[in-house]
């Protein structure tokens, strides 16, 4: 694969040029010292995990983050990018992961919005067709132009922010992990006009993490970690593997408390055919299986966005699958009657959600409320219908020593709380109804890293406690230092299963990275 | 979504309201002082009017009932996440439901049967009218405001509908129910310090005060003190934290507008049973709007409301006042008093919140306190 | 006969459907951009109040007219400082806004014209008069042509034409023009407005700045063509009436247009039927016609369940990211 030849081509003229960039959010290092130069006419990928800073550094290029240093250059012309609208101008243009289109308006009128060349629409579009026609017919990226957005499938949509970005003079094109809403078909299809642009004349910068594409489409890929650029080699000189090396980098199995092996148990969570559709028709699970055994720790690796999070909530019974049956403490579960919040406590099924503020504590309650969300119907909350407000403040100040909360001041409202404070309380709740299974999203997102040490600590604990506990992370590290058993989600399905032991960072970062393979159904509508 | 700038919890919870309070007055003062009146004068007359004797204090008392049940109305229903605007309807409907009790049996039965009957009525007619717009959100998605503001105009048209039509007194020109039997009146506080030898002036001030007070309390230790208000509160702060914690939103809807409504009711108890002892068009005068600006006020606290129903009632009553000594001055002033309160506490309360906070954090000293 | 009563309903109904017409209209245009407008109701009121107020004092029509646009155009920056540029709750902004509207109008009232909050009547040659006077004789040889023709569509002032001309433009000026194009993007996507470089804040601004103009002519024609005073409260609801026609017109012109005539309609027959025995039916309780439009509206609420028609951001305050 690594093997086709290098273009041949004579120096072509540098389009972007971006010296030593940085940029910060609060205490958060996105960008720092980035330096980037992208060759005019060709695809060049940017490729890292989640949180490298690659889309916070496309986001600068775009005009909407304004960098605290560095210099930007298009075309050998310094630029100040104050806004979207500078660098539209520069001629830049982006396709976000999220699609700028307003439903209920005409493909038509998308394209034209904002740059409407005739004050009166009939006219405009009068203008305008000929030479989206031609556009169209040059790149082959047809769509319907009259059909309303809302009716269109996702591969049109797409096809029609290029379109749309293109209209407006765009020769340096951003696309931001284009391929993630698109079936394999919409993908070889997107891959072709991006040659075909390519060929003549347009850069295309590539932000995505799949390395299969990188290695199709790429002329040169620049790798980044931790905001900073790690690695930028021509396609020709790499290989997936190496890139995938690259990508995440590091040690293996740092901070792994060697010999306590524990003998997992009897399977308590069995879950089979998990199949989820949103509602814009992607199938977002594809009939996942998945047990978890008392005393073992079940990582979910994967690229956020690859199903893990509707995996989370179809087993904690916040979402009901299209599909799939759940076995749960002896109990059965279909879609015609998932398991619900309530339900699952009652079975002893602990959730730790991976959005805190969206779900897990409210932001202005005092903790001593936070404390006992989920559980206040427990006779020890609450008798006679009202709350048992001593037990819930003496129980949350227990939590609070226990885990070690700062402050620890139960009266203080749960959104004053740092981070990992507030996860911290979060912890201490779903772990102290002792659980028989735990499903934990993202423990340690946004929490300092003494409370990062405290909280692997705790969950080890629950598993020596003969707790079955699935860890979905985007932090690779975290999963090689807590799960016993590793699984591999990808594009909603899981690509790969191992037992720690026989984890590597390449071979996880290739099943994280790999393009799904085009498969007869489930292809989405 | 939460304020967009950290004030420590004491300005927020005192000092951004008594400012935004403060705004709302000084542009009413501005507009009496643009009409030619002096704004001082009125407010002494205003002040002399509410609180300078037995009897007005007693009419700022009678205004204070009312607003009190509207404003803990709007108040229960905000902390499930809605904003009620039919208040002024629900209203309506509960002296419809307590007049209709007064004379279907009063002539009957005795004063200690008919009025809790009365008082029940009055509360369930407020809280059907409404679950209606509650369960239209809840299970259909229909905006609750333009519901509620369809229902009370349902509300009005309905009432007229029964007094043209059905429950007019035989013979009578106005437009208004025959007087009910005496088992019906809930003793006024002059009547009921009369009966132990207490003289009081005459006032239209009546028990229905005690029983705003005791809603007071039982309005807090529902929300604060119960796991039904516990889980209200998850739901009006986040559906989704709520869904998490296994709470369903929608039921939870249709609990706090049960209340709500029902609280708004028991103002028939005040305006029907108390003081106009017969069933009448437009006894709620717009109480359930002024019941928005106090909950607003009191930031949908019981406390706050009390306090803040106790202004109302003040510039009800002592605007009145001032109408009589300064002929051209209006007691809707009150009501425009009313419109900026809601205006600065409620659409521009973070208008001045970032000034606010600049202040107190460039006062070395303070600010430090209470934001960890 | 038949022909007599038919032309009068059909005139009533244009008669009473005008200000409903204008006000929708107003909402359309704020809530297409994606700003929830309550104060329809408000504005009309002081728009109604200045325009007696200033035809009383000047005894000129056309600086009525600009008064009640003045002062509904103000009130409706009021709002977009309140909520767009300072993100406050639009819907209270709006109840804010009636409350200010329906206490001050009356204080000033007050204040001014010592009438009980009411004003003067303005005199003969403020008001509007109709623009064909002798439409309604003018085909004595056909009673039903002049009936219907000239007494029912005919016999109206410049108003009522203006009314039905704006909705023609309204809908002309969102669906045909750029603007519109992009009003209409602003209340669906404003990110994506401003992505594509178009101010967010400026669009919402110029829909409310017309949202105004339309809710001073509707106050103006209250007391112009229809009371010659102002009297407290005298818009009684209309605003809101406006407000649920404006919602079953699927917040679209003219849907929006056929909802205001029925409401008049309904409004126009409801005043009709006072008292009146009809065979088989008895007689026809006035209440139910007049809560119509209202049950109407909830009713058509309720039946939105799953089919989202209303603008997708109305009501969502437009916070860019940093």
């Amino acid at each position: 694969m690594n093997e086709h030849p290098a273009p041949v081509r004579a120096a072509p003229p540098i389009a972007v040029r971006m010296d030593g960039i940085h940029k910060r959010f609060g205490a958060v290092r996105a960008n720092d010292d980035v330096t980037l130069a992208i060759a005019s006419g060709t695809v060049h990928a940017l490729v890292g995990e989640n949180g490298a800073g690659k889309s916070t550094l496309m986001s600068v290029l775009y005009g909407m983050y304004a960098p605290n240093a560095g210099s930007i250059e298009v075309f050998g012309k310094p630029v100040q990018l104050r806004s979207t609208h500078d660098a539209i101008a520069a001629g830049i243009g982006m396709v976000h992961q999220h699609f700028m289109l307003v439903d209920t308006l005409t493909a038509l009128e998308n394209i034209m919005l904002g740059a409407e060349p005739h004050a009166l629409l009939r006219r405009a579009e009068r203008m305008v067709r000929p030479r989206l026609t031609e556009l169209m017919e040059s790149t082959g990226l047809r769509v319907a132009l009259d059909a309303r957005v809302g009716d269109l499938p996702v591969g049109d949509r797409q096809r029609l922010e290029i379109l749309k970005v293109l209209f407006r003079g765009a020769k340096v094109l951003i696309l931001d992990e284009p391929t993630a809403v698109l079936t394999p078909q919409e993908t070889a299809h997107l891959f072709t006009v991006l040659s075909r642009l390519r060929d003549q004349g347009t850069t295309v910068i590539l932000i995505t993490h799949k390395l299969d594409e990188v290695m199709r489409l790429a002329d040169r890929v620049t790798v980044m970690r931790g905001g900073r650029v790690v690695d930028e080699r021509a396609v020709a000189d790499t290989s997936a593997a190496l890139l995938a090396e690259a990508m995440v980098g590091r040690k293996v199995n740092i901070g792994r408390p060697s010999g306590v092996e524990v003998a997992p148990g009897e399977v308590v969570l069995d879950a089979r055919g998990l199949k989820v559709i949103d509602a814009l028709g992607v199938t977002r699970l594809h009939g996942v299986d998945l047990a978890l055994r008392a005393r073992q720790i079940v990582g979910v690796a994967g690229v956020s966005g690859n199903g893990q999070s509707e995996l989370l909530e179809v087993l904690s019974g916040l979402l009901v699958p299209q599909a799939g049956t759940l076995l749960l403490a002896g109990e059965t579960f279909a879609p015609t009657r998932w398991l619900t919040p309530r339900t699952a406590r009652r079975l002893r099924l602990a959730h730790v959600p991976e959005d805190r503020h969206a779900r897990a504590m409210v932001l202005d309650f005092a903790a001593w409320e936070s404390g006992v969300l989920g559980y206040e119907g427990l006779p020890v909350y609450s008798g006679g219908g009202f709350l048992r407000r001593r037990r819930m403040r003496g129980d949350t100040d227990a939590m609070m020593e226990r885990f070690d909360v700062r402050p620890r001041a139960p009266e203080l409202a749960s959104g004053n709380f740092s981070g990992g404070n507030q996860q911290k309380l979060v912890l201490a709740r779903e772990l102290g109804q002792a659980p028989r299974v735990l499903i934990v999203g993202q423990p340690t997102r946004g929490v300092d890293i003494g409370a990062i040490e405290f909280i692997h600590g705790q969950l080890r604990v629950m598993r020596e406690a003969g707790c079955a506990i699935l860890l979905v992370s985007s932090e690779l590290d975290e999963i090689l230092t807590l799960a016993d058993r590793v699984l591999v989600m990808n594009a909603g399905r899981i690509t790969g299963e191992r037992a720690i032991e026989a984890c590597t960072e390449a071979e996880l970062g290739m099943l994280m990275a790999a393009t799904a393979h085009a498969e007869p159904a489930g292809a989405a509508a | 979504m939460s304020a967009p700038v950290a004030l420590p919890r004491w300005a927020d919870v005192v000092v951004l309201p008594l400012v935004n309070l403060a705004m709302a007055l000084l542009v009413a003062g501005a507009v009496v002082a643009m009409i030619g009146q002096d704004p001082g004068q009125v407010l002494s007359l205003m002040i002399r009017g509410a609180f300078g004797s037995a009897r007005g204090f007693s009419y700022t008392l009678y205004y204070t009932t009312t607003f009190i049940f509207t404003g803990l109305a709007v108040a229960v229903a905000a902390h499930g996440g809605l904003f009620n605007i039919g208040a002024e309807g629900q209203a309506t409907l509960g002296g419809l439901g307590a007049g209709l009790v007064a004379l279907w049996l009063a002539e009957t039965l005795p004063a200690a049967v008919v009025l809790p009957l009365m008082l029940v009525a009055s509360a369930a007619f407020g809280a059907a009218w409404a679950l209606v717009p509650a369960y239209l959100q809840a299970y259909r998605g229909s905006h609750i405001v333009i519901t509620t503001i369809m229902f009370n105009f349902i509300a009005y048209t309905l009432l007229v509908y029964l007094l043209v039509n059905v429950l007019k007194a035989p013979g009578s020109m106005s437009v208004e129910s025959a007087p009910f039997a005496e088992a019906a009146f809930l003793p006024t506080l002059h009547e009921a310090l009369a009966r132990i030898g207490i003289e009081w002036p005459s006032s239209p001030l009546n028990l229905s005060f005690i029983l705003a007070l005791i809603a007071t309390a039982a309005v807090y230790l529902y929300l604060w003190r119960t796991r039904a208000g516990y889980r209200l509160r998850t739901v009006g702060s986040s559906a989704g934290v709520a869904e998490y914690a296994g709470i369903r939103p929608a039921h939870q809807m249709m609990i706090a507008m049960a209340i709500s409504g029902a609280l708004a009711g028991m103002v028939g108890m005040n305006e029907i049973a108390g003081v106009n002892r017969r069933l009448l068009l437009d006894f709620v005068a717009g109480a359930g709007f002024t019941g928005i600006a106090v909950a607003m006020m009191g930031r949908n606290h019981p406390a706050g409301i009390l306090v803040a129903s106790l202004l109302f009632g003040a510039l009800f009553q002592g605007g009145a006042e001032v109408g009589f000594e300064m002929p051209s001055f209006s007691r809707d002033m009150v009501v425009t008093l009313q419109g900026f309160v809601i205006l600065f506490s409620g659409a521009m309360a973070y208008v001045l919140a970032p000034a606010l906070s600049r202040l107190i954090h460039g006062i070395p000293g303070i600010g430090k306190r209470g934001t960890a | 006969m038949d022909e007599i009563l038919a032309g009068t309903l059909i005139a009533s109904t244009l008669r009473l459907a005008t200000p409903l017409i204008l006000c929708a209209l107003a909402g359309v245009l704020a809530e297409r951009s994606g700003v929830i407008d309550l104060g329809l109701e408000g504005k009309m009121l002081f728009a109604a109040f200045a325009a007696a107020a200033v035809g009383v004092t000047t005894g000129s029509t056309l600086l009525a007219m600009l008064a009640a646009c003045g002062i509904a155009v103000l009130l409706s920056w009021l709002h977009g400082f309140a909520t767009v540029s300072h993100r406050g709750d639009q819907v209270v902004s709006g109840m804010a806004i009636n409350i200010i509207a329906s206490g001050l109008t009356v204080v000033l009232g007050v204040a001014w014209f010592a009438q009980g909050g009411q004003t003067p009547a303005v005199g003969g040659d403020v008001r509007l008069t109709p623009l064909w006077p002798g439409a309604a004789a003018a085909f004595p040889g056909a009673p039903w042509f002049g009936a219907i023709v000239g007494e029912g569509l005919l016999a109206h002032n410049a108003m009522v034409y203006v009314a039905l001309a704006l909705v023609g433009v309204v809908w002309f000026l969102l669906y045909r023009t750029r603007l519109g194009l992009r009003l209409r993007a602003v209340g669906e996507n404003p990110q994506m407005v401003d992505a594509a470089g178009v101010s967010v804040l400026g669009l919402r601004y110029l829909a409310l700045t017309m949202n105004g103009v339309l809710c001073g002519l509707a106050g103006a024609y209250l007391v112009l063509a229809q009371s010659a005073a102002f009297g407290p409260n005298m818009t009684a609801g209309r605003g809101y009436m406006a407000l649920a026609a404006m919602i079953f017109g699927h917040w679209r012109p003219v849907p929006a247009l056929w909802a205001c005539l029925l409401f008049g309609f309904l409004d126009t027959v409801a005043v009709r039927l006072q008292g009146v025995r009809l065979p088989h039916v008895g007689e026809v309780p006035v209440q139910a016609i007049q809560a119509l439009p209202y049950l109407l509206t909830v009713v058509l609420l309720a039946a939105f369940i799953g089919r989202n028609v209303s603008p997708q951001a109305l009501g969502r305050p437009y916070v860019k990211e940093r």
